[in-house]
């Protein structure tokens, strides 16, 4: 017999909740002892799981993750039973873009300095958007760079450096 | 009464007293807490102009700039963010049809219908006074049942704790649109990922996959701008811009005779009602407001014009969205329990300043305490006086296309995040939670219980080992009847989980929150 899925929606969120009810027990309460015994090591160590007058560690996220796997699988059902809407339209480009645009800036900060991590987070995210005019953000790159050396170094006195750690005379202080 | 006053006394000496303050090397006396107030009621509108950013990412984004600001003066500008939000919002959902704020979705209807008919003047007109109204009354009401609320939460014990954090992220869910059973999924992950860190108890270190700046935790900063901010905008960028500006003449701002005749009744009611469902837990703003225009649409004798430019249309929703901003303080400053993703990060603020919040804050600190309070009224005073004329302003920033500013938000909000502990490892976790944000989107489950949850997590993990404790493991400890408080939050909650499952009502539920989509 072959389930027809009604809502695709339900379907993905009840399996993603099920997965982290899941991920949260075994990390909480360690792997089985056949598991182990067939990989030959302790895969994952667990907590204590103590009892309900000293809760261990494990305790209350066990409970915690009980409870969202089984409410996972009660949407889980509703995907077979109850017409439902769609997954919308998941948008690549953006989300990229976003993404790497603030892990380059985290990454670049410390070796590059807050001015040439800001212009590129200032680049890339912009590239995600619809348009992208060179001369706009140059401009605005020089204006938010500018902005963000005054408010946050020099006024809220961040311990960020300015200029990339190579240069050893900063013109900027 | 006279008790009040006094009290509201301390808060606004403490709200203009002058103090030396250090900035870029120099040294000034400055009316400080006015100035933060002023900055966060501008910050606030600003944000509540824009569509595309919200009181929670802006709030989010400045916590680690408040650092190293004194406890007060943070407070009071992160609380200006959010009720100066509420103004801004109905600006743009007069001049645009675009709600600003999401708490400003229903003013779209009437007042952008009344710009359309030339009467963007008083459109905006009403939504400040209405809101300028509900704003001074409400800061009334916090400071008349915050006292009595906080006295008796004194005598909560982790039980009572415990079962009203549990009543709290009940009505949460419930208030929330979709599904319930995905509302609760969502909540009790959030309470799950707040667990990562070092156990108090134990000193185990949990969840922490090795990754050494996990030890502390996840820091909720990055989860509120990963879900909030960087999700709106991707979710943003998605939609290709459209913004039509009604730039034509705001005209004369003054409402007419009969306006003002109109508008009276339906801002009492709209404050009243906004006031009352802000104290809810997980109430709020946004509720109020949608509360108010139902109510509004129902026993106005102007009934038939609603959709087509009726002044109630505006005043009642806008005094209410600012009422229930302002009363959602209270479970916060009484009680410790947010209502709201907002008041959550409030909570969150409060502790970056070693303070815990709940009912000891207003008896340990009371300058504080009421300094907030009477800053509320100061800001919202501030707003309606400076709103009016700079108007223009707003207008002209509407105009930004959103290509500028959403490099901006990302920029500083990287910047918030890579400050809190000065590693690049926040600013990847802020991305990841992005991404867990958007896929939740996507699958129909709104983000704002997840944040709740994070929140509440160690606090109800750790009232619930203590009332274990103390009754020897007992789990129906929490319903006996010698802790009556405790069990009637828990009555509480289970009626409104059953109330909302039931058929009938479900469906009810569903077609208002199809109606608020729609609009």
């Amino acid at each position: 017999m072959k389930i027809k899925i009604k809502s695709q929606q339900d379907w993905w969120a009840g399996l993603m909740f099920i997965g982290f009810g899941l991920f949260f027990i075994v990390f909480a309460l360690g792997t089985p002892e056949f598991i182990d015994r067939i990989a030959g090591a302790k895969l994952i160590g667990g907590y204590q799981m103590g009892s309900s007058v000293r809760m261990g560690p494990a305790y209350f996220p066990v409970m915690l993750g009980g409870l969202l796997a089984v409410l996972g699988l009660v949407v889980l059902f509703d995907s077979i039973v109850e017409k439902g809407p769609d997954v919308a339209k998941f948008h690549f480009r953006p989300l990229l873009f976003v993404a790497v645009s603030s892990l380059a800036f985290a990454y670049l900060l410390k070796p590059l300095g807050l001015v040439l991590a800001s212009a590129a987070l200032v680049f890339i995210s912009a590239y995600g958007g619809h348009e992208f005019k060179w001369k706009e953000v140059a401009i605005m790159t020089v204006v938010l760079v500018i902005f963000s050396v005054l408010v946050f170094v020099k006024a809220l006195s961040l311990p960020f450096p300015i200029c990339p750690s190579f240069i050893d005379n900063c013109p900027i202080r | 009464m006279e008790g009040i006053f006094g009290n509201l006394a301390i808060g606004f000496i403490e709200v203009f007293k002058l103090q030396a303050i250090t900035l870029g090397g120099m040294t000034m006396t400055l009316p400080f807490n006015i100035i933060m107030c002023l900055i966060g009621v501008l910050l606030g509108t600003l944000i509540g102009v824009l569509p595309g950013i919200g009181p929670v990412a802006t709030i989010a984004m400045l916590l680690p700039v408040t650092f190293n600001l004194a406890p007060i003066a943070a407070l009071i500008m992160l609380a200006g963010i959010y009720y100066g939000a509420q103004y801004g919002g109905s600006t743009t959902a007069i001049l645009v049809n675009l709600p600003g704020e999401s708490s400003s979705v229903v003013t779209c209807l009437d007042g952008y219908q009344m710009a359309r008919q030339g009467r963007a003047g008083p459109a905006l007109a009403t939504a400040a006074i209405a809101s300028f109204f509900a704003g001074c009354v409400s800061t009334l009401v916090v400071a008349m049942f915050a006292p009595p609320l906080a006295e008796v939460a004194l005598k909560f014990g982790p039980a009572e704790y415990f079962s009203l954090m549990v009543l709290g992220l009940v009505a949460a869910v419930v208030l929330a649109s979709g599904s319930l059973v995905k509302a609760i999924c969502m909540v009790l992950l959030g309470l799950l990922l707040g667990l990562v860190g070092t156990d108090v108890n134990s000193g185990v270190l949990r969840f922490a996959f090795g990754i050494s700046e996990m030890a502390d935790g996840i820091g909720f900063v990055t989860v509120a701008m990963g879900m909030f901010g960087i999700c709106e905008i991707i979710a943003n960028l998605e939609q290709k811009e459209h913004r039509e500006v009604f730039t034509s003449k705001v005209g004369s701002l003054m409402p007419s005779k009969e306006d003002w005749k109109r508008m009276w009744k339906p801002i009492l009611r709209g404050t009243t009602l906004g006031s009352a469902l802000g104290i809810l837990p997980g109430g709020g703003a946004l509720l109020a407001s949608f509360g108010a225009y139902t109510l509004e649409k129902k026993v106005s004798a102007y009934a038939h014009q609603f959709g087509k430019g009726a002044i109630e249309g505006v005043a009642a929703p806008e005094a209410a969205n600012n009422a229930g901003a302002q009363t959602s303080f209270i479970p916060l400053l009484t009680l410790g329990i947010p209502s709201n993703a907002v008041m959550a990060l409030m909570i969150g603020a409060m502790m970056i300043q070693g303070i815990a919040p709940g009912p000891q804050v207003m008896t340990e600190r009371p300058q504080l305490f009421w300094g907030m309070i009477a800053s509320m009224w100061v800001g919202n005073l501030m707003l309606v006086i400076l709103n009016l004329p700079l108007i223009g302003m707003w207008i002209k920033l509407l105009t930004v296309p959103y290509r500028i500013l959403y490099p901006s938000i990302l920029l500083f909000m990287a910047i918030g995040v890579f400050s809190i502990s000065n590693q690049p490892f926040d600013c990847f976790l802020m991305a990841m939670f992005g991404l867990l944000g958007y896929v939740c989107v996507k699958l129909g489950c709104e983000p704002a219980p997840l944040i709740l949850g994070f929140i509440l997590g160690p606090l109800m993990e750790e009232n619930l080992r203590r009332a274990m404790l103390l009754s020897r493991g007992d789990p129906f400890v929490f319903i006996s009847p010698s802790k009556p408080i405790s069990m009637g939050f828990l009555i509480a909650s289970v009626a409104l989980l059953v109330i909302i499952a039931l058929p009938a009502l479900r469906k009810k539920r569903e077609e208002v929150f199809v109606a608020e989509e729609k609009t």
